[in-house]
């Protein structure tokens, strides 16, 4: 589809690369986790995002095809396909975010871009401008109830749901993956606020940061 | 400072407070010794503290009247040190602990042996209400003066000058049903909804759960009545659906069942929050609570009567003194006198009587009291003086008498001889209140119930209210009100409750007779000429002032409240409104229903600066947001700007012979590095949205003002963005990659409200074109490498052809950089030769050095935000939203070139083109200004006037809106609007100063270097 | 703050997530520039500020990104309803004139005023 500029951001050499929180582990620390730690923190930073825009019916039959996973069609929906490494989340109704091993990106649009032929939509590489943290532990949820107003009580927030929404002063989206794992999606140029609004909520119970 | 350690109104026996460990505290600097379990004012009263405070107005000597949240007279400022201060804390609310420090708020310079007691002696005629308007309002400049000594004597208690070493937080919670209030109603409420299965939320303002449940006389289930709150509050407890908080106030109710709670958390513990393990606890927390239902179980708050000097220390509330007894151990007295309207309040007298003490009467003002507890009162041999009531207490720092007369409440007057009764407390009742401040906050009116003499709160969606907050009180009413409160809420909220789910227990019944309606006790003496008698004891309003404002017009009571001051402040009205509405009602010829309720407001009791800001302070008080090589920019010395909620760099001042540069000699460097050699700015806070779609090239034609139909894959076009009104509201560059795919760039501030732009339009006017946009903003890092050796520079880097003739300006194209796969837009913003490197951020750090590396013998200048101004200011390009204010067209900035009147559809903003407004010649329009002199850097937002010798007010023709030095020019330059300012060209304006001189500028055009543009398309 | 159905997402949110956009239901003229300086103005700038019944428009900022629209009642805030863009409201000033100006008060108020197709707030 010549229509549309495709671009690969991965050079073919190893070139040294900085996730979002790279400065903030320096400049405000990474406490260790220990023993009565009650929230530990771990960045999965360098993976592939791509934002997919369109139709439900078109994108998941291009979905399925090439990745084997299907598109979330009721709202907050969370996917994952069977090896738990790639993920489709509901973001709008004709929104979803792909996460995907870091590199598989572009190949992956590739794939799907021949998938869905002529259809409209829209697939846009984000992997720059987002991370991934992690959020365990048995007060994982209080630091979040600190941190966003949506409801996280985790009787109400099913294994397998993700959402946008307000966190402190900004947004990024939270996702419950696993019973014991929360994750949340942060836009690159807020992380530093996040990380460090994290930890400082998460004192009280010894948050700790994986190294 | 002596150290005491008897407690002469310490009880030998009873309560619950821990005689076997003793704290230690001070108040106004004089040692007292307390217990665990007492209050502040618990452990004051045990220690016979009768005065702890000066009045507001007056400065007359006040004690503890109340032993909950309504006490208006024990308010304190605490704090051990400058920076552990906290205003208004009431005594009834604060938990002792070792080492408490607290002070009279007011009563400047000493409690005892006030100066502005004189005040309160000369009495009313001196201080009517109104009286600071009245006596301080000329001249009105001396406001201010008056003010600083008038606010001193007040005492409103202050703020700690040091920073608060305590931090704060916030918690959002949800629930099915909050119950607010932890007494009979509250709990029984709480146990019926929680047994459904409910998500409960129970939240209390005391120290313990159980309310009046913990000092009642009362059986549950035939054992005293605080066995059964142990019993209920462990169920609750034990349930994961449950959550309980005491000491926790809920101080708002806001829209749609949004309730803030107060959760003093380490409050009662020390005078600053202790840490675990090395670990920082918040001091208070914040619950966020939005609730599908709301239980209001506020109890109510017992009124005492008005009768004359009813403000002396000695004077408490017939239930308070019950409290302190039974739940504290405290008698606050001797001699005891109760003055009531009503049953309930005989209670005082029998705990009083059976703690050992004299009751020397009961004054009734009911013709022929009966009932159990009446008949409890006679059996113990206690005078009941019926028909009667106390009409003025004597005394002078603490109550040494009563006087008691026959009164006629009807005829509103003394009907018989008074006896002055001998004793040193009066316990007074003159019915109960429902406290409806919740309610009302959610802006319903109350009714006025005759059958509880009292306001009841208007039903409102998704709140019930039970138990005492709506006028039901026998006890074993009362849990069976709130247990079927708590059925009814978790049912609306879609859960069964079984009918055992509603069990409470057998409470012991005791016949009350009915109350009389009592309120302003009669004098011999008319209101006016009678002793004091005080309605609202922390404002100082009289029965008396509330009858003068009635006298002087104010006949709704929204402004008897306001010229009085009843109801207040800190206090809103909890011991005072309905006795104050009753007797301007009274004055007024009215009833009390029809003279209606003033409206309660947030917070029911004050809340720390602190809770309120929660974490959002300090470093966390607003998003910082940075780009991938801001980590760089710390390291160079960068001093940031703050452009939205980014940090970018703004200059770099560079050490020079062991000296800091200024920002202007940074500047001056920095601008000069990019005219003659090369500088690189930090770019990658503009904003980018990816478009994608075959109707995107359709979507720009209508959202921009220019065309769009024929720029090609490889090329980058200027666009504006104006509203629907012709007015600029953002501008940047948009490059066509591929037929169907763009990628607009916006201005830094604007990004996220363009994007909501665009989806705005598209959503609700043009769905039917095919597109959709992404933001793209952090996904990029923007490097701009730009001065004449920019191509020299990047070419040793890149396998992009560099060549102009095949890289013409306004070209982009893809290639390595520094081995990197990155996009390179040819556009310029300083007027040289530039380049936009546009790579993944997570690279970014890797291209940003080795440009470094490479670009040291070209002179590679970082240059900050203040730069990129001066150099895009000289070459006249704008940014909006300096430049631009929302009233500036885009012919106003002579812009005509970006503008595409012939375009086939009426895109946006174009309409407004032609209006007659749009179209006249008098328009601000921006210009360039050359100051007469070259060493003036005239000011941003300096107003413009074209004749300097008219007379103030002179009339404005502009402002400047961009202006800085300008190292190539060697000379002052500056942006403004001049009122047709383009027709202009060659006049002198002037610009006023505020120091008195007038600068002199010319009206120039906007393009002060190179206005060929010859040197950005080398 | 205001607890506000988004008809897309199907869930409540709370109002920080949104953004008002002031008036709904406004048509930009067919042909702009076939109309008259003040049928323009008119667009422009002249919006209804009614006591009781307003249809407004709000984005989900913070969610979905999604315009939609609710009619509130502006004495009492209570959000009546939220819909689709391209729907019309079910409730109207001409439909609702029998409801009192002040707080709603009754059962029947309180049914008539659950937002439509939502489950209420029980998760």
């Amino acid at each position: 589809m010549s229509d549309i500029r495709q671009f690969q951001t991965h050079p073919e050499v190893e070139i040294a690369t900085e996730s979002p929180l790279a400065y903030s582990r320096q400049r405000s620390g990474a406490p260790a986790i220990t023993v009565s730690s009650q929230v530990m923190l771990r960045e999965r930073p360098f993976q592939g995002h791509l934002t997919l825009r369109g139709g439900a019916i078109v994108l998941d039959e291009a979905l399925r095809h090439v990745l084997g996973l299907s598109l979330p069609s009721q709202p907050h929906g969370l996917n994952h396909d069977d090896s738990g490494e790639r993920s489709v989340q509901w973001l709008a109704p004709d929104e979803w975010l792909l996460i995907v091993p870091g590199g598989e990106e572009f190949s992956l649009e590739t794939r799907l871009r021949d998938a869905l032929g002529d259809a409209h939509v829209s697939i846009v590489d984000v992997s720059g401008g987002q991370t991934v943290i992690d959020i365990e532990g048995e007060m994982a949820h209080a630091v979040l109830m600190k941190f966003t107003h949506y409801d996280v009580d985790p009787t109400v927030f099913p294994v397998g749901k993700g959402v946008t929404t307000g966190f402190a002063k900004t947004s990024a989206i939270l996702r419950r993956s696993s019973a014991s794992r929360w994750e949340l999606v942060v836009r690159r140029s807020f992380a530093d606020y996040l990380y460090r609004w994290l930890l400082d909520a998460g004192e009280e119970y010894g948050i700790g940061v994986e190294r | 400072m002596s150290q005491s350690t008897k407690q002469p109104n310490r009880l030998a026996a009873g309560g619950s407070v821990d005689r076997t460990r003793t704290l230690k505290f001070t108040f106004n600097g004089q040692a007292y010794t307390g217990h665990p379990g007492d209050t502040l004012a618990s452990a004051l009263l045990a220690n016979g503290v009768d005065l702890v405070n000066r009045s507001f107005k007056y400065s007359r000597p006040r004690g503890i009247v109340a032993a909950g949240a309504e006490e208006p007279n024990a308010v304190m400022q605490l704090g051990a040190s400058e920076a552990t201060q906290v205003p208004n804390v009431r005594a009834t609310q604060q938990a002792l602990y070792d080492g408490l420090v607290a002070y009279s708020t007011n009563g400047w310079p000493d409690v005892q042996k006030d100066l502005m007691s004189w005040i309160g002696k000369l009495g009313a005629p001196f201080m009517p209400p109104g009286f600071y308007y009245k006596t301080f309002m000329a001249p009105a400049s001396m406001w201010m003066t008056y003010e600083k000594y008038i606010r001193k004597t007040a005492g409103l208690g202050r703020s700690p000058s040091e920073p608060d070493p305590d931090i704060y937080d916030h918690m959002n919670r949800h629930c099915d049903v909050l119950v607010i209030g932890g007494g009979p109603a509250g709990l029984a409420a709480a146990l019926s909804a929680a047994r459904s299965g409910a998500r409960v939320i129970v939240a209390d303002e005391q120290e313990a759960m159980g309310g009046s449940l913990l000092d009642s006389r009362d059986r549950l289930d035939d054992q005293p009545a605080h066995a059964w709150v142990t019993t209920a509050l462990e169920e609750l407890a034990a349930r994961d659906n449950v959550t309980l908080l005491t000491r926790t106030t809920a101080n708002g109710y806001h829209d749609h069942n949004f309730v803030t709670l107060h959760e003093r958390r380490t409050e009662h513990l020390a005078d600053s929050a202790p840490t675990i393990e090395g670990r920082r606890q918040p001091r208070s927390r914040l619950h966020r609570v939005r609730a599908g239902q709301v239980v209001l179980a506020t109890g109510t708050h017992e009124r005492p009567l008005v009768y004359g000097n009813n403000d002396l220390p000695g004077n408490l509330l017939a239930g308070a003194v019950s409290t302190y007894i039974r739940r504290y151990g405290v008698i606050p007295g001797r001699k005891l006198v109760l003055t009531t309207s009503n049953d309930h309040a005989y209670r005082a007298a029998l705990d009083w009587h059976e703690a050992g003490h004299e009751v020397v009467a009961i004054a009734d003002a009911r013709e022929a009291p009966e009932g159990e507890l009446v008949e409890q009162a006679r059996k113990h041999g206690i005078r009941v003086i019926a028909g009667s009531a106390i009409i003025e207490a004597t005394g002078s720092k603490r109550v040494s008498g009563a006087r008691v007369a026959r009164i006629d409440r009807d005829g509103f007057k003394v009907v018989g001889p008074v006896e002055t009764l001998d004793c040193d407390t009066i316990a007074s009742s003159g019915g109960y209140s429902p406290v409806i401040h919740l309610a009302s906050h959610t802006g319903a009116r109350p009714t006025w119930n005759e059958e509880v003499l009292g306001f009841v709160p208007h039903t409102v969606k998704g709140v019930t209210t039970t138990g005492g907050a709506r006028g039901v009180y026998p006890l074993a009413d009362v849990l069976a009100d709130g247990a079927e409160a708590g059925a009814v809420a978790a049912t609306a909220m879609g859960f069964e409750v079984a009918t055992e789910a509603r069990h409470v227990p057998q409470a012991t019944v005791v016949t009350e007779g009915a109350a009389c309606a009592l309120y302003q006790v009669p004098h011999e003496k008319p209101t006016l000429r009678a002793p004091k008698q005080f309605v609202d004891l922390q404002n100082d309003v009289t029965a008396a002032a509330i009858e003068l404002a009635t006298r002087e017009g104010f006949e709704s009571i929204e402004h008897v409240k306001r010229y009085t001051a009843m109801g207040f402040g800190t206090d809103q009205g909890k011991l005072g409104n309905i006795n104050g509405m009753a007797i301007a009602a009274r004055c007024l010829g009215k009833s009390i229903p029809e003279v209606g309720t003033t409206v309660f407001r947030p917070n029911y009791t004050p809340v720390t600066f602190g809770a309120v800001v929660g974490r959002h302070c300090r470093e966390l008080f607003d998003p910082e947001r940075y780009t991938a090589m801001h980590q760089w920019h710390v390291e160079h010395g960068a001093e940031f700007e703050d452009v939205g909620q980014w940090k970018r760099p703004w200059y770099y001042p560079r050490r020079v012979n062991g000296r800091l540069e200024s920002m202007h000699e940074a500047v001056v460097r920095e601008c000069r590095a990019v005219r003659e050699h090369v500088g690189i700015l930090d770019a990658s806070t503009l904003g980018k949205i990816d478009i994608q779609g075959p109707g995107a090239r359709e979507f720009l034609g209508r959202v921009y003002t220019n065309k769009w139909a024929k720029l090609a894959p490889g090329r980058v076009r200027y666009g504006l963005m104006c509203k629907d009104d012709g007015m600029v509201m953002d501008d940047g560059t948009t490059s066509c990659l591929g037929e169907n795919h763009f990628l607009m760039t916006t201005t830094t501030g604007g990004a996220a409200a363009v994007l909501e732009w665009l989806e705005m339009w598209h959503q609700t006017e043009w769905p039917e074109l095919d597109v959709y946009f992404t933001s793209v903003t952090d996904h990029w890092a923007t490097m701009t490498v730009t001065g004449p050796e920019a191509r020299k520079l990047l070419a040793e880097i890149t396998d992009i052809d560099l060549d102009r003739e095949s890289f013409k300006f306004m070209d982009w194209r893809e290639g390595r950089v520094a081995d990197v796969p990155a996009r390179v837009f040819r556009i310029s913003f300083t007027g040289e030769l530039a380049f936009e490197i546009n790579v993944q951020a997570n690279y970014a750090m890797h291209v940003w050095k080795t440009l470094f590396e490479h670009g040291d013998k070209y002179g590679l200048t970082p240059y900050g935000t203040e730069t990129m101004h001066v150099l895009r200011a000289e070459k006249g390009f704008i940014i909006a939203g300096q430049d631009t204010d929302g009233s500036v067209t885009p012919e106003d900035l002579g812009m005509h070139w970006a503008i595409g009147y012939d375009k086939p559809f009426p895109w946006i903003g174009k309409r407004a083109l032609s209006r007659s407004d749009t179209r006249r010649t008098d328009r601000k329009q921006l210009v360039g200004l050359k100051p007469r002199n070259p060493e003036v850097v005239l000011q941003e937002g300096a107003q413009i006037v074209f004749d300097p010798q008219q007379t103030i007010p002179m009339t404005m023709v502009g402002h400047v809106t961009s202006s800085y030095y300008s190292p190539t020019l060697e000379s002052g330059f500056a942006l403004a609007v001049v009122k047709g300012g383009h027709q202009r060209m060659g006049e002198t304006v002037y610009l006023p100063m505020v120091d008195g001189t007038i600068h002199e500028a010319e009206i120039v055009g906007t393009q002060f270097v190179d206005p060929e543009g010859a040197r950005q398309n080398v | 703050m205001f607890h506000i159905y988004c008809p897309y997402c199907e869930e409540y949110r709370e109002e920080e997530e949104f953004h008002p956009k002031g008036q709904a239901h406004l048509s930009r003229p067919e042909d702009p520039d076939d109309c008259s300086d003040e049928a323009w103005g008119d667009y422009l700038f002249f919006r209804d500020n009614p006591r009781g019944i307003h249809h407004e428009m709000w984005v989900h900022a913070q969610g979905c990104r999604k315009f939609f629209n609710i009619t509130r009642h502006t004495v009492t805030y209570e959000i009546l309803e939220t819909y689709k863009m391209g729907e019309q409201p079910t409730i109207t000033a001409e439909t609702n004139t029998a409801r009192p100006a002040a707080t709603a008060s009754s059962a029947d108020d309180r049914a008539a005023t659950e937002v439509k197709g939502a489950q209420g707030v029980q998760a």
